[in-house]
């Protein structure tokens, strides 16, 4: 079991107010990610939840018994460090099997649990070496196998993509959506790569100056986004935003449109404006366009169509995919 | 690209360095070679280099007037001792300093570091005076308290600096294995902190072991150390040069022989952390 509940939790360092009131609900078994800008408080909500900060003020409950004020040692959730945080004089063995010692469990059974998750992880054949003497994608998996061996009541991941290469990201990230699949457990992933958010979560939590944005599914924050910051934070390449007369013209303040929402022309539409930089990704082509009068547009098209710098070309918005928002960034 | 150096410059740099090395070891060889000449050769207003008769005597005489062993057993309680305890309290305090710091955490390094700055005789009337009233004078706990005192701050700075080096991450990652403080700290931190910790241990050892003042002061003939040792040679009545060498040998000997074979660490330990 491994629900987690914050309520109206607040936390400051000295006088500066990192998050100022949050409350969620999440259930057992979900994977939930963080996502948000840079110094957003991300990972200081994620070591709330783990215990290694105090709460200022506010709740958290684990499968509803209040541990706002356990140690992390006391409230049964495992976490993996972007910095993979191996101890460096135990070998790969050891280490995986530090936190069944720390729980004083019989030899024979660590030995067992040891055993599993390192076949599980593929990481037989490392087990006698330090962590020194290893990869940063062997390192990762050692740090997941640290985390498994427990059986905890949830899994918090920090970052724990972002030191490694851009392929094995995307093999790492396969393999722990599969291990969710795997052991239905409780994960929380905080991350700013919003790809690895959409691809990994049950849902998403966006995250802006200590304020959740939006809490949903993938699909709901793309297709209704609760305001113009997460729409402009979910989808890649950005959504495009409008002000002035072009979105009073559709009863909003401004209105936004993402790249692949737009019929391209070269000879009518909506919008005229000439191709700046083209950016051709083989399966699809990125078009940044300099309109007259609206500034600068990401246009997605597919691969086929080739377009070059200084093109006269012509975007209308799909009609049925503008988002609209009021003076303060809400949707409408 | 490494840095050309020009053989003249070589040359020059390596006797320059011969020559200081051997200018601070003259003492030490002064002494070595002058424990094994007679009294009279030794104050011979001609010196000798090498002694002429080369004798043991001084030895013997010296051991027959104050005995060196019971004074070496002092000097290894007292410094293996203090430095022990020191650790003891210095760990967790340096651990505390380094990790889980308050506002006044580095005030409170200063203010540490601050009392090495006095000079010992400023406080060597209260503190012989509370020693005279816990009769803690001239006995080896008592000394090994004071010089557990008078190392702290030094112990303290020095396993601050090493544990600063540390990723607080690892520590957190112990904490989230379920390790409770003890477990983190025994488990994680001194095993990780093992050369820092050695280093500390080495200096620590030495500094208890040549330290003068408050072994002279605050002890006489049972709880001496070998520094008390020495100076019962150096007496005002006449010189005995031969006889205070063989015994400045007798000292120092297992210090140097600890300090030769633990360069390295010694080194560390002296930088403080500084080169990795
Ligand atoms: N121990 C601390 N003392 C003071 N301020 C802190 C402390 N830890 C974090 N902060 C501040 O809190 C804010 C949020 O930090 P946090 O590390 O949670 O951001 P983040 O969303 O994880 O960012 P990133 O994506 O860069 O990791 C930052 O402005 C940071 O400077
Ligand atoms: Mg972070």
């Amino acid at each position: 079991m491994g629900s987690i509940t914050l309520e109206h939790v607040n936390k400051s360092f000295g006088e500066v107010e990192i998050i100022p009131d949050i409350s969620l609900d999440i259930e057992d078994g979900e994977f939930v990610v963080f996502v948000g800008p840079s110094g957003c408080g991300k990972s200081t909500l994620l070591r709330l939840i783990a215990g290694l900060e105090d709460t200022t003020s506010g709740k958290i409950l684990l499968d509803g018994q209040d541990v706002t004020d356990a140690p992390p040692a006391r409230r049964g959730l495992a976490m993996v460090f972007q910095s993979y945080a191996l101890y460096p004089h135990m070998s790969v063995r050891d280490n995986i099997a530090f936190p069944l010692k720390m729980a004083k469990m019989p030899q024979a059974e660590i030995d067992k649990k040891v055993d599993y998750a390192a076949r599980t992880l593929n990481l037989g054949s490392y087990l006698d070496r330090r962590p020194r003497a290893l990869s940063g994608g062997q390192r990762q998996r050692v740090a997941i196998g640290r985390a498994i061996v427990r059986e905890p009541k949830a899994f918090l991941f920090d970052e724990p993509l972002s030191n490694l290469d851009a392929a094995l990201r995307v093999n790492m990230r396969l393999e722990i959506t599969e291990l969710h699949q795997q052991l239905k457990t409780t994960m929380i992933y905080v991350t700013h790569d919003q790809v690895e958010a959409m691809t990994m979560a049950d849902r998403i939590v966006v995250l802006n100056a200590g304020n959740v944005e939006q809490f949903g599914s993938p699909l709901d924050l793309y297709k209704k986004p609760a305001n113009r910051f997460v729409a402009g934070f979910i989808g890649s390449p950005k959504m495009n935003f409008v002000d002035g007369p072009e979105a009073a013209k559709h009863n909003a303040h401004s209105i936004g449109v993402r790249p692949e929402h737009f019929k391209l022309s070269t000879t009518e539409g909506a919008w005229k404006g000439t191709v700046g930089v083209a950016e051709q990704l083989g399966s699809d082509t990125f078009l940044h366009v300099q309109t007259d009068g609206l500034g600068l547009m990401t246009i997605r098209t597919d691969g086929d169509q080739t377009f070059s710098h200084g093109d006269v070309v012509y975007l209308t918005p799909d009609p049925t995919r503008i988002y609209k928002f009021d003076a303060a960034g809400k949707a409408l | 690209m490494a840095r050309r150096v020009s053989v003249q410059t070589r040359i020059g740099f390596t006797v320059l360095a011969w020559v200081i090395a051997l200018l601070l070891f003259s003492p030490i060889l002064w002494t070595l070679l002058t424990a094994f000449k007679t009294e009279a050769e030794a104050i011979a207003s001609r010196p000798t280099f090498f002694p002429q008769n080369f004798t043991l005597e001084n030895f013997g005489a010296v051991q027959e007037r104050s005995d060196y062993f019971k004074h070496a057993i002092n000097s290894i309680l007292v410094s293996f001792g203090s430095t022990i305890l020191g650790l003891i309290i210095g760990i967790p305090a340096a651990w505390s300093m380094a990790f889980a710091p308050s506002k006044r955490t580095k005030d409170i390094l200063m203010w540490m570091l601050s009392t090495k700055m006095m000079p010992a005789v400023g406080v060597l009337i209260p503190i012989y005076l509370i020693f005279r009233d816990l009769r803690l004078l001239d006995t080896v706990h008592g000394l090994t308290l004071i010089m557990t005192l008078i190392n702290l701050p030094i112990i303290i700075w020095m396993l601050y600096t090493y544990f600063k080096e540390i990723p607080v991450d690892i520590l957190e990652a112990a904490r989230m294995d379920g390790a409770e403080l003890w477990n983190e700290i025994t488990h994680v931190l001194v095993p990780m902190a093992v050369p820092g910790i050695a280093s500390t241990l080495l200096l620590n050892v030495i500094l208890a072991w040549n330290e003068a003042f408050w072994t002279i002061t605050l002890t006489s003939g049972r709880a001496g150390t070998l520094t008390a040792f020495i100076s019962s040679f150096s007496s005002p009545q006449g010189l005995f040069l031969a006889k205070l060498s063989a015994a400045s040998l007798l000292a120092i000997a297992p210090i140097l022989l600890v300090g030769w074979f633990s360069q390295k660490q010694l080194v560390r330990g002296l930088t403080f952390g500084a080169v990795k």
